[in-house]
């Protein structure tokens, strides 16, 4: 391609529902004499950018001043596990910059509790997991502003949206919390809170819409930012363009899927390898993957015949037409089971054996917790329109896998490791849907559409010679043979040390011949393993943990990144509590001061957590 | 040690075997931290081969090993332990605790009986393997050296009848066992706890690096060559007269272990040196073992053991220095004859009263199939029996000493778990096979497993040529070292790839012949046909009595093998 063009550069109006007039003329100004091949790189890095979710750093973006004091900044605060409160910030950010506000993006990782005091406007986008838990991010804000020392926010006009999952007791709690105690504190509730569910992309983007009306009283136009572009900065290492993403998944090829736990285990633990060829998808050490699954041909077909619907019936889902099959196979939640779907599916059919479930919430979360939603449609089946169920079921949404590889290694594949959820109940064969889908109804060769989901809270340390303590029972294994791949191919200096659990050590010792070879070859300076049923008494991780506690003190205090992956519901807290109780035996730690030890870890991005 | 400058020393390089067992520390090598390393089900360098000495082989479920490579799973290490029973006999209380842990903690769940006479527990993962021995210590059993280049466990004919003889006879392996063992103390310090002791082991007998190769030593008593006198390095012949033991024939240098291709290894029968009173029975088995201990070949581990020692150097040279250490004089061999080799199935009656049962358990594989609880019914028996059990080197086991008022009880509880069934063949009581895959490393066709089966077909062309009620010694073993003993049958397949074997015909009844290779490298159904063609001339044109392998010697389908040294690859 000529450096110089002769192409016919088409003469565009500003996109003022993006940009603000002054943005747009400062954005034409930069590119203006870019050749074909710049813009080309420019797109990318811009791309990257977005899905950095990095504002640019004050020294490269050349802010148009502003009139001191007089523009008010919105300052958005996420809190977020997978990274989906994430994204909704940053919707959030490019909505509010787009009507030419200022703001300022900020994980509550980052931000100084104390900060809050100076606020005006405030938005808050909070997950809830584990049971009504916050997110790592969130923890110590959320904890923060619930005490004694928390500072009165007078001036402060605030909007919170939680993230949940209404199949959890404690749903949206920590969104809740955030407004429940920033309202204490004196602050004003601008635009109602919104809890959402796990379909959550309809009303974040309502209440985004909203908060931005809203804050159009307060804000002028006169301070907006405008972007500076500096062609030929550089691009921070990893953030290239991810051209792919959840709405735009790139239809990969499953290569290969092989069991990792020998005959007799009890678990069927599967080693995914799926080929990113071509799509100039990269990850990082540390990335999920998404995975957009079909659910099962048969399990459609069944739910058809028991609600005595027809296949081929018309459906709209999320503004798509299609078969009311296709919609079960491709569009439909139809594994995970949740209270709404109970609710709509007995307001469509009258049933009153589940009204009277519905009466009692124990009792139905009880019995949502090991069905399906076709084992609901099994026990009640009763005739409903094609356009009903439809209604009374969530979208079909991606299931993120922590990758179990690095492309320094494996460069346009990427590995999962993956527990196939594959069992019997209420005389019927259960699968999970991804994981069905993956293990089970997808051949080798089978074509799978995936995305990268960065996540920037579990990362290597960026100096090679930092030691790692990796913790990863079960499936919980897979981000550290990414970073075992990666530590190898940077020659990384540093130590490793992997705790790894299962039942059993010779069915279930997942990689055990690349962990061994990791040893032999010195990688891997130390490894720990329970396995916890070949002995009478069940010995896990954390127990490990404890053994070593003395070790794995020293390896902090030699400033060692610890890493946690895997259940959330017990390890997680297990592996806390027992480095709570090391750094009090170890470090002489009075229960305060270890809680303080650990925050530490945690605030310098040392102690990682990626559980679910 | 005496006369190092002799000329039948081997110079050379030693095999890497003679450092491993030099550098061990008398057998302790790092053991104890392979036992610590959580990493790994087996055992690194080293220790792989020290544990042997320990009566352990590292073995895997071969059947298993490239599923698991794919699952990135290491082989599923495990190891198979061999007791040190000497004369196969165990009581009732080891017979229950030997059946408890095999139901606890092996793999397979099985009580193997093998042709060295004694137990194996397969399949004891690393976790497992001090308590075995623990366990085993407990009743009074261990395992030292009954793998290794050492004396292994001393057989002793089974012979149920001659009570006392077969009493005096037993002890005799016992004492002989003991006489020989390793002297360290590495056993009991790894995997008893026992103290360690801040002096240095002494070997006088077997010397700081053991013997060149492995040893074994059997206690025969004629009639009976139950346990394949041929098949051993040492031998004592028990000579009595009016019912009581006077002194032993003592033949050196059997072994019928070979490498396929390598025509400088072969099976070879043993020498007799001549009689010995009792009295000296002790130190002619340590002047043999030290001789052979002097003499083999370390420098070549595939021509240590002492037939080859005794080819090299002349039996006549051999012989003067057993005498010479041992300080004594053999005499003219006292006269002798084995006519057979089998267990009698069946009740007998001992010279003293007692009763002796003895069944036949096919493969040795005492475990609980669905139509025959053979485990259970051992178990079962072993909490009422108030003899023993011997284990026999055809893989059988005699419940013995009776008394007559238990005859009753013991014989529903056997005929109850289908440890007495009616319709064994007499062919099948004279098959055998040694372990072989899935377990054994070294086996290179299938054995015990391919043995029930192949017994189905010789009983059919057996039928067909109306030979019912005849049998032919047959054998079968996965590899050329020999444990099913197919080198001393009248029909001995060698196991050479996968449904692969060489046959062997000509082989006699009393295993005092070696049968030669008729065909090499052939299948099941060439074997079967092969078979039937020749089962027919025999059943056709045989003499009175004459044996399967007699008649095709006589008939020259096979020409006998004489010397093996010369002969065998005629």
């Amino acid at each position: 391609m000529s450096a110089n063009s002769n192409n016919q550069n088409t003469s565009v109006g500003a996109p003022g529902a993006i940009l603000s007039e002054p943005q747009w003329n400062a954005i034409t100004q930069s590119i203006s004499g870019l050749s074909a091949q710049q813009l080309t790189w420019v797109s990318g890095y811009l791309a990257g950018l977005a899905a950095s979710g990095q504002a640019l750093p004050q020294s490269q973006a050349a802010a148009v001043p502003s009139a001191a004091g007089e523009a008010p900044v919105l300052t958005i605060l996420f809190g977020s596990q997978t990274g989906n409160a994430k994204g909704i910030a940053q919707s959030l950010q490019a909505k509010v910059e787009a009507a030419g506000y200022s703001s300022k993006l900020v994980s509550m990782a980052d931000y100084k509790p104390r900060q809050i005091k100076n606020e005006t406007h405030l938005a808050i986008v909070a997950s809830t997991h584990g049971e009504g838990e916050p997110p790592d991010d969130a923890i110590e804000l959320h904890e923060f502003l619930g005490t004694k020392k928390a500072p009165k926010v007078d001036k402060l006009k605030y909007a919170v949206l939680s993230l949940g999952d209404s199949s959890y007791e404690f749903f949206c709690q920590t969104g809740k919390d955030f407004d429940e105690r920033l309202a204490k504190l004196g602050g004003k509730l601008v635009v109602p809170r919104v809890d959402c569910d796990v379909d959550y992309e309809a009303e974040a983007e309502a209440w985004v819409a909203k908060l931005i009306e809203t804050l159009k009283d307060d804000f002028t136009s006169a301070g907006a930012a405008a972007v500076a572009m500096q062609t030929g900065s550089a691009v921070a290492a990893g953030t290239a363009a991810q051209v792919y993403t959840k709405k735009a998944p790139y239809q990969a090829t499953l290569l290969t899927s092989q069991k990792i736990t020998g005959r007799d285990s009890v678990k069927d633990i599967r080693h995914i390898e799926i080929s990113l060829e071509d799509s100039g998808i990269t990850y990082q050490a540390g990335d999920a993957l998404g995975v957009w699954f079909k659910n099962d041909a048969a399990l459609a077909d069944e739910i058809i015949t028991l609600i005595q619907a027809s296949a081929d019936q018309e459906v709209t889902v999320a503004e798509h037409t299609l078969s009311f099959k296709e919609a079960l196979i491709n569009k439909l939640e139809l594994t995970l089971s949740y209270p709404g779907f109970v609710k709509a599916y007995q307001e469509a059919s009258g049933c009153e054996a589940l009204a009277k479930l519905l009466e009692d919430k124990a009792a139905l979360r009880d019995y949502l917790a090991d069905r399906q939603i076709v084992d609901i449609v099994r026990d009640h089946p009763h005739p409903v329109t094609a356009a009903q169920f439809v209604a009374a079921c969530r979208p079909l949404t991606p299931r993120l896998y922590s990758i179990a590889s690095s492309q320094s290694e494996v460069e346009d594949e990427v590995h999962l490791t993956i527990a196939h959820v594959d069992y019997d109940a209420f005389g019927n064969r259960h699968q999970g849907g991804a994981s069905g889908f993956l293990c089970d109804r997808l051949e080798e060769g089978g074509e799978v559409d995936v995305f990268v989901e960065p996540n920037d809270n579990f990362r290597l340390p960026e100096n090679p010679d930092t030691p790692v303590i990796m913790i990863g029972p079960g499936t919980g294994i897979a981000p550290f043979r990414s970073f075992m791949q990666e530590r190898d191919a940077q020659g990384a200096e540093g130590k490793n040390w992997l705790f790894f659990g299962n039942p059993h050590f010779t069915q279930d010792f997942l990689y055990q011949l690349e962990w061994q070879g990791y040893v032999k070859s010195g990688l891997l300076s130390k490894i720990s393993l329970a396995f916890s049923r070949d002995q009478k008494d069940k010995i896990y991780v954390q127990h490990r943990l404890l053994e070593e506690g003395k070790d794995v003190y020293q390896w902090l205090e030699e400033g060692a990144h610890l890493y946690v992956c895997g259940d959330a519901n017990q390890m997680a807290k297990d592996v806390e509590s027992a480095l709570l109780e090391i750094f009090r035996t170890h470090g002489g730690k009075s229960d305060e001061e270890a809680k303080a030890y650990l925050l530490s870890l945690r605030k310098a991005k040392r102690y990682q957590k990626d559980v679910y | 040690m005496s006369d190092t400058k002799s000329p039948f020393i081997v110079e050379g390089k030693l095999a890497d075997n003679e450092r491993l067992k030099a550098q061990s520390r008398h057998l302790r090598g790092t053991i104890e931290q392979d036992l610590k390393d959580p990493l790994t089900g087996g055992f690194t360098a080293d220790n792989f081969q020290l544990i042997r000495f320990h009566g352990m082989y590292q073995q895997d479920d071969r059947d298993i090993r490239a599923e698991r490579t794919k699952q990135k799973l290491e082989p599923l290490h495990n190891v198979m332990l061999r007791a040190r029973l000497p004369g196969g006999v165990c009581n009732p209380e080891q017979w229950l605790a030997i059946d408890k842990f095999a139901d606890d903690y092996t793999m397979y769940g099985s009580i193997r009986l093998t042709t060295r006479q004694t137990f194996q527990f397969h399949g004891v993962l690393k976790p497992n393997i001090k308590l075995m021995h623990q366990t085993l210590n407990s009743v009074g059993i261990d395992s030292i050296a009954t793998a290794g280049d050492v004396n292994r466990n001393v057989l002793c004919t089974s012979n149920p009848i001659e009570s006392e003889v077969h009493q005096q006879a037993y002890d005799w392996a016992t004492k002989i066992s003991e006489h020989l063992l390793p002297k360290t103390r590495a056993y009991a310090e790894i995997w008893l706890n026992g103290e360690k002791v801040e002096t240095t082991d002494q070997e006088p007998i077997l010397g700081d690096n053991y013997l060149p190769r492995k040893f074994k030593t059997t206690v025969v008593i004629p009639p009976q060559n139950d346990v394949d006198v041929h098949a051993n390095d040492l031998n004592f012949v028990a000579i009595a007269e009016n019912g009581k033991l006077v002194g032993f024939n003592v033949l050196v240098g059997g072994g019928l272990a070979m490498t396929h291709g390598d025509k400088t290894t072969f099976p070879r029968k043993a020498d007799d040196f001549g009689f010995i009173p009792l009295e000296h029975t002790l130190a002619v088995a340590e002047a043999v073992v030290t001789t052979q201990r002097d003499w083999g070949n370390r420098v070549n581990r595939k021509n240590a053991k002492t037939k080859y020692t005794l080819e090299r150097v002349g039996v006549d040279n051999f012989r003067a220095e057993v005498e010479k250490r041992a300080g004594v004089t053999f005499g003219e061999s006292k006269p002798y004859e084995f006519t057979s080799r089998g267990d009698r199935i069946g009740w007998v009656e001992g010279i003293d009263g007692k009763f002796h049962l003895t069944l036949f358990i096919e493969n040795g594989r005492i475990l609980d199939y669905p139509n025959k609880t053979l485990k259970t019914g051992c178990r079962e028996i072993a909490k009422i029996h108030k003899g023993d059990f011997r284990m026999t080197a055809n893989q059988n086991l005699i419940v013995a000493g009776v008394p007559a008022d238990q005859k009753e009880a013991i014989e529903a509880l056997a005929r109850e778990h289908g440890l007495i069934q009616p319709d064994v063949s007499a062919q099948r009581l004279d098959s055998m096979a040694c372990v072989a895959l899935p377990t054994c490393p070294l086996a290179m066709a299938e054995a015990e497993r391919f043995l029930p089966d192949a017994v189905d077909q010789l009983d059919e062309l057996m039928a067909k040529h109306g030979l019912s009620d005849d049998s032919v010694i047959f054998r079968v073993t996965g590899c050329p070292n020999g444990c099913g003993r197919a080198m001393l049958a009248e029909v001995g397949l060698v196991g050479k790839g996968p449904g692969r074997y060489n046959l062997h015909l000509g082989g006699n009844r009393e295993g005092t012949r070696i049968p030669r290779m008729f065909k090499e490298n052939i299948t099941e159904q060439e074997i079967m046909a092969i078979l039937d063609e020749l089962l027919g001339q025999w059943a056709g044109s045989r003499e009175a009595n004459e044996s399967f392998g007699d008649f095709v010697v006589r008939t020259g389908v096979i020409a006998p093998v004489i010397n093996s040294a010369q002969d065998f690859y005629d």
